[in-house]
């Protein structure tokens, strides 16, 4: 595997980039656990419904968790072919990367659509209040990722992506993977056991 | 600039590897949901779906981001916070629940 010419490495011999960024991911575990930790201490005080049992579709969110699970492959799949050159393929899997992570947001848009039209919202009860803020933080995380994933796949069409630059592609790599770990947590955590 | 010269050299999973690990993770999806809809399993649910999420979770961190190969420190950086964050969880619902407990009160959602 090779680098930019731009890289430094710490006196441990690691790259910086991608220290900083571990450290990064470290912080995101407490700002993501405290979000579940207040969605368990509430689970079960909401004094009015919607409650979970009645509104959770777990045959649909077992559909985008498989495709959140899919689309970590793609990206292990994109980081192994431009760290070997193959940027045709590289290119195919980071595009089908991003694209998987939209159809994730489209269906969480569905969702909160319809859990809306159900009459649960932000404030309609400490369900909804936890629910939306902990499932909207990891959608916005699910976005940045998207449009991270986007920018790469561009740079990639415009020639400036290859395997000098293979860091970036596996520092994008762990953020994505991240957010996939995130859901793993979320999914077993808030709509399978309820 | 190349690896080879520093620390961080670490030989990373093949294609195929990837793979294994993809159908792995499916596999235990799909246990996950049967698990959930499959009467018989209610009363051991909550500890069955824990290490099924577990087991999901390690393969990714360990596998798709690496840390199985490489450097420890890596490990250190997020293996810590998980840590801390897990036991912060944990205090939490002993100081709300008085025990450990995944479940809401009776009759709420």
């Amino acid at each position: 595997m090779t680098h930019a010419a731009t890289t430094h490495h710490t006196s441990l011999g690691l790259d910086n980039r991608k220290m900083a960024f571990w450290a990064f991911i470290g912080s995101e575990c407490l700002l993501f656990t405290s979000l579940i930790s207040t969605y368990l201490v509430y689970k079960g005080r909401s004094v009015v419904g919607p409650y979970p049992h009645e509104i959770l579709n777990i045959p649909f969110t077992s559909v985008s968790t498989f495709d959140l699970l899919m689309s970590s492959l793609m990206m292990v799949l994109a980081l192994a072919a431009v760290q070997r050159g193959d940027m045709k393929w590289g290119k195919i899997w980071l595009f089908s990367t991003a694209l998987l992570g939209l159809v994730f947001l489209g269906g969480q848009v569905l969702e909160f659509t319809e859990f809306v039209h159900k009459g649960l919202t932000l404030s309609t009860n400490l369900f909804g209040c936890t629910f939306f803020v902990l499932t909207g933080t990891h959608g916005a995380h699910v976005a940045v990722g998207v449009l991270w994933l986007l920018t790469l796949w561009v740079r990639a069409l415009q020639g400036k992506l290859g395997p000098a630059n293979a860091m970036t592609v596996e520092i994008t790599g762990l953020y994505w993977h991240f957010v996939d770990v995130v859901w793993i947590v979320i999914f077993t955590v808030v709509y399978l056991i309820q | 600039m190349h690896e080879g010269g520093s620390a961080e050299h670490r030989v990373h999973p093949t294609a195929d590897v990837y793979l294994r690990v993809g159908a792995v993770l499916v596999i235990l999806t799909v246990l996950e949901v049967g698990v959930f809809y499959v009467p018989a399993f209610h009363p051991v649910l909550v500890p069955v779906l824990l290490v099924l999420s577990a087991a999901k979770f390690a393969l990714v961190v360990m596998f798709y981001m690496h840390l199985k190969a490489d450097s420890k420190f890596f490990t250190f950086l997020f293996g810590v916070p998980l840590l801390l964050a897990v036991g912060v969880m944990v205090a939490l619902l002993f100081l709300f629940f008085g025990a450990l407990t995944l479940r809401g009160a009776p009759g709420a959602g």
